[in-house]
Formats: structure tokens, C-alpha cells, sequence
């Protein structure tokens, strides 16, 4: 994960973007032969490895992924997403995600964004920002608004991800 | 006055202690139960990285060893190992070891789900314990992790669709197959982040296994949860799994509740149906894709290798043999259910025909054994045909029915149970 998706409140991330269509599934993001594995960067290496070395390279060289439709549906493998932090995707924009993703995305400390609009007017490999704070989506094509997170998913998002969120909850507590 | 409500929001309510919840509200929720399966080790080394955590409600954990199990590999009977060294250290509520079966039967038939209760699960498919009457919904092993530590986890209370299913399901018709029509006419996301409950005079007759197929497959409509109103059959279910007062937490929708979408299915038009390669809403009538040649039969999994499956199979494979070449796969889903079926002859019917029978648990379904070769393809009665699932990612895998399978298993390629059936 970049370090400006951690720490206190996540702020701009994002770069050179991959775009797919709609309802990429879960098997096809990290094919289930490699949860033995929880460690990111390993996962990274086999990430969308159903579609093939040269898109696999794609991915590893961009900082966005762009989706359509039900982005992640399928199981409810984490490491759908962590395999992503793992091969430096700091955002996923999607028309729609299924919803084990976007809790998965959230929690493994990945910025997933809803924003039909956005993912209209971006062509795969333009450059793409998404500025949590502000609550848009930067693109060639212009700027797109998306509706704020709940507050608790703005704390967990801000730690860095579940584990990290509950870790300083913890802290907390043995301090009082 | 209280608004009428659905399933969801009273569920949702209990289970977080409070009132007056509407769809879209987020709450922290105290689950009854977490399910974690062979991604427990996951849990656990998760849980190993915070420092100072302790768990809070050791008797809410339930794990189970299903997936990739016996362990192929020494890696993985590391990964077992700890899950049982864990779960003896912790004294958590239940760990069922590697002979156990698939963890959504066995902890539905060992009395753990109970209706009215929230129950997360490291699976997606944990929506069938809808079946029971209970909330179940799938999440990933860090909030199984961050759920042993504090109790609680945050829900968005979901919209809710009905689907009423009436009629008769024709001979060699089943529920899998009314899921399949379902799922290839609403689409994976057809029911995305809602609460889907099924009602009707065809969801009352079912038997539980049956209705277990319905919550199942909501899944593969994207589906948050699934919910089959408990009755008397649901009662009976629980007290013979052990379960004193089942109706305790029991919860019902309100006349008049809202929902986003309600749909009527008269199901006794329905005919076999298939999906096809590589998504589950990739579905056609059997008699579209009848005769595409098969290498491999995979009877199992969560959806259809319960006792009545096997018996269905059973039913159209007793007295004949598997075609030459092909490979038929057998899997029961617990160990209670081979061992029914083990008492009643199934299993030797099964064994007669050629088929292998394996341990129960989650097998080729989740990629343990019955891999395929480049350009093979298998007919399974699992509920997903993602590419690449079990084996090479040229290989090609439908879904259908325990019959369609058994048929298909006969021929070589697939074919309509209508034809073969007694």
C-alpha cells in the first residue's frame, strides 16, 4: 500500500490506470490455488493470472483499476483485495462492486469508488486520481463527485484497513 | 405505529439492539455465531499480529476444516494444525476436524444455526442459512479476526426483494434448477447487497435440504443474505439437531414490509436448466446445451451433496455404469450425509456405477482434487463455474442439477434427466 493510502486520512491516490468490464470475478482475480498464501506481494505475482502474462504486467505498472459492472463478485476471498494492495493498485473505480468486495477493499485498506460516470469517460490507460477527502474522481475527461463514506468506513479507511483500525482501538483502550 | 418491516431490518435490529432501523443504515451488529472454515489459519494469524487482543465471546467461534482437507500438502496440514492447536488453547465454541463435512451443513445440522440469528461466515455462500430462518452473510477472514476481538461488526441494512415461487416442479425439475433460471434472467448482480426472501406455496412444501439450494444460490445473484420463513418443518429440523425451544429468536416479515423488488415464479413450466461456461448466469434450457461432451461429473458441494442429492443421483445411476472416459466424482457434503447414505445402499449404488466417492467437504468445488486438463470440461453440481476453478483456465465447467448430472454422467455429454429418470 502507498503511504499516502495510510495514516490519518487518506488523501490523493491514484496514477496510470487498467480498465476491465463488467462482472470481473473473484476466481479470476486471484484463482483460489494461492490462498494458501495472505502476504500481498506474494499474491501480487498471481494476480488475474486467468487473463495472461502481458495484462498481468499491465496491472503490476498501474496504480488505478477501472471496472464496470459487480466488480469482485464471487467468494469472499480477502485477498481479492490484498492481492491488488500487493501489486500497487491504490484505487479500484467501478460502476458497482459486489458487496463481499467492497468490504474486502475497505478493510485490506484499498480506496474502492462507486462512480458509473467516472468509468464512462475513462479509456484504460489514462491517468486517474481519486482525492478521498474531496470526494473525486480525477480524469482526463474531467471531474467526477462521488458520495462520501459512512463515517466508520472513513475510520477504518483511515487506518489503513481493519486490522491496523482495531490494533489502535486496542491501544486505546490499554491506555485509559 | 411501527413501520411494517422486512426479515433484514428486524434481524438487523436484534442483533444490534435497536429499533427502528431503516435500509441503507449502518449499525454495529453482535453476530450470534462466526463461521470460519479452512481460512481460519488466516483468522489466526491475523489475530497473532494484534497485540494484546484477547477474544471476547470464545463460544460464538465455530471452524471448520472443509476446504483443501486432508491436507495435500505440509504447508496446509501446517495450516490445519494450527486452527486445532488455536481452537484447544482458546476454547472455542466448536471445531469440526477434517472428517466433518462441509461447515454450512454441518453447523446447520449440529443445531449451531438457529432462526432469527446473525451468523458471518469466512464464504460467500453463508446465505444458506437463510434456510433456517437465520441471517447469514459472507465476509472476509480479517472481520472474522476483528469480530473474536470486540463482538461486533457493521452491517448497512439492506433492501429486501421477495420472490414468491408457486406451481409444481415437473418430474426431473428441481430447486437448482429454479435458482439457475433465476440467476440467468436477474444476472449476478440481480440482487446485489439485498436481503432475498424467498415465500410461496412451492418454498413451504420443500423439504429444508431444498430450501437450502434456494439460500444457497442467492449468492450467485449477489445477494447479502437469503431468508425462508421458518415453520413447523424448521422446528422438527432443529429439534432433531438438538436444539431446545428453536422458535426462541424466530422472526418473521411484517405484512406490508417494503420491498425494492417482488417477483412471482410459477416454477411448473420450468425444464432442466444449465450454466454455462464461465459465469453462473451464463444459463440455458437443458435441451439447448444437450449433448456437449464431458470429460468429468462433480456431484457436490454446499448446494447440491446433501442426502436427498445423493439419493436423486442415486435414483438414475443405480444399475448402470459411467461412460467409458468420463470420470464421475462423488462428494458428500457431511459426514452425517454419507453416513445416511453409506445405511441406505446409496453409496454402494454410487460405487457400482463407477463413481469415486471422495471424503466429505468441499473437494473439487473448491479446487481440491477433480482439477481438469486444458480443453476438458465438467457438468458439477456446485455453484460456481468461474474460469479456471478447478484446474486449467481452458477448461470449461457447467452447473446443473444432482439428475442432469447423473445423466449427463451415463452418456458422457450432457443430457436431460427427463429422459433417463425412472
Amino acid at each position: 500500500m502507498s503511504e499516502a493510502a495510510r495514516g490519518e486520512g487518506v488523501r490523493r491516490v491514484g496514477g496510470v490506470c487498467v480498465k476491465v468490464g463488467d462482472h470481473v470475478n473473484t476466481d479470476v482475480i486471484i484463482p483460489g490455488r494461492y490462498l494458501t498464501s495472505i502476504d500481498p506481494a506474494e499474491l501480487a505475482t498471481h494476480a488475474f493470472e486467468p487473463l495472461g502474462r502481458s495484462f498481468q504486467d499491465r496491472v503490476l505498472a498501474a496504480k488505478v483499476l477501472v471496472a464496470g459492472k459487480n466488480f469482485g463478485c464471487g467468494s469472499a476471498r480477502e485477498q481479492a483485495a490484498s492481492c491488488l494492495v500487493g501489486a500497487g493498485i491504490e484505487a479500484v473505480i467501478a460502476e458497482s462492486f459486489a458487496r463481499v468486495f467492497f468490504r474486502n477493499a475497505i478493510n485490506t485498506g484499498l480506496v474502492a469508488v462507486q462512480s458509473a460516470a467516472a468509468v464512462a469517460h475513462i479509456t484504460d490507460g489514462d491517468e486517474v486520481f481519486v482525492n478521498v477527502a474531496a470526494g473525486n474522481v480525477e480524469t482526463r475527461g474531467g471531474t467526477f463527485a462521488f458520495p462520501a463514506y459512512p463515517e466508520n468506513l472513513t475510520r477504518i479507511l483511515s487506518a489503513g484497513g481493519l486490522i491496523p483500525y482495531v490494533a489502535r482501538r486496542l491501544e486505546e483502550e490499554s491506555r485509559r | 405505529m411501527i413501520a411494517a418491516r422486512t426479515f433484514a431490518q428486524k434481524v438487523l435490529e436484534r442483533a444490534s439492539g435497536s429499533s427502528g432501523l431503516v435500509p441503507g443504515a449502518i449499525v454495529e451488529v453482535e453476530p450470534d455465531l462466526y463461521m470460519s472454515h479452512t481460512a481460519s489459519w488466516r483468522c489466526i494469524k491475523t489475530f497473532e499480529k494484534l497485540p494484546g487482543a484477547s477474544i471476547r465471546y470464545p463460544d460464538r467461534i465455530a471452524m471448520v476444516m472443509d476446504h483443501i482437507s486432508p491436507a495435500p500438502t505440509a504447508q496446509v496440514a501446517g495450516y490445519h494444525r494450527l486452527c486445532r492447536e488455536f481452537a484447544r488453547r482458546h476454547g472455542v465454541g466448536s471445531f469440526h476436524d477434517v472428517n466433518a463435512g462441509i461447515a454450512h451443513l454441518v453447523l446447520m445440522e449440529r443445531g449451531l444455526v438457529r432462526p432469527g440469528e446473525v451468523i458471518i461466515g469466512t464464504d460467500s455462500h453463508s446465505t444458506i442459512y437463510g434456510a433456517l430462518g437465520a441471517f447469514g452473510t459472507g465476509v472476509g477472514f480479517s472481520e472474522i479476526t476483528a469480530t473474536w476481538v470486540t463482538g461486533v461488526l457493521w452491517m448497512k441494512v439492506p433492501e429486501s426483494m421477495k420472490v414468491t415461487l408457486s406451481g409444481t416442479l415437473a418430474r426431473g425439475v428441481y430447486p437448482k434448477d429454479i435458482m439457475l433460471r433465476l440467476i440467468g434472467d436477474l444476472t449476478a448482480d440481480g440482487a446485489n447487497y439485498l436481503s432475498v426472501e424467498f415465500e410461496g406455496s412451492l418454498v413451504q412444501d420443500m423439504s429444508i435440504s431444498k430450501r437450502m439450494t434456494l439460500c444457497n444460490l442467492a449468492m450467485e445473484l449477489g445477494a447479502k443474505n437469503a431468508y425462508v420463513r421458518p415453520d413447523a418443518m424448521t422446528y422438527e429440523y432443529l429439534e432433531r439437531a438438538g436444539v431446545a425451544d428453536p422458535a426462541r429468536h424466530a422472526l418473521l416479515p411484517d405484512e406490508g414490509a417494503r420491498y425494492t423488488r417482488e417477483l412471482a415464479v410459477d416454477a411448473s413450466a420450468l425444464e432442466p436448466q444449465v450454466a454455462c461456461p464461465h459465469t453462473v448466469d451464463n444459463v440455458r434450457p437443458v435441451s439447448e446445451v444437450a449433448g456437449t461432451k464431458l470429460d468429468q461429473v462433480f456431484i457436490g458441494s454446499c448446494a447440491n451433496a446433501k442426502y436427498d442429492d445423493l439419493v436423486e443421483a442415486a435414483s438414475i445411476l443405480r444399475g448402470r455404469k459411467v461412460a467409458t472416459g468420463v470420470r464421475l466424482l462423488v462428494t458428500p457434503g457431511s459426514r452425517d450425509t454419507m453416513k445416511q447414505a453409506a445405511d441406505s445402499g446409496v453409496l454402494s449404488a454410487l460405487i457400482e456405477c463407477g463413481a469415486v466417492i471422495t471424503n466429505p467437504g468441499c473437494g473439487a468445488c473448491a479446487g481440491d482434487g477433480g482439477a481438469m486438463d486444458k480443453g476438458e470440461a465438467t457438468l458439477s453440481t456446485a455453484n460456481r463455474n468461474f474460469r479456471g476453478r478447478m484446474g486449467s483456465y481452458d477448461s470449461d465447467i457447467y452447473l446443473a442439477s444432482p439428475a442432469t448430472a447423473a445423466a449427463s454422467a451415463i452418456t458422457g455429454v450432457i443430457t436431460d434427466p427427463r429422459e433417463i429418470l425412472p
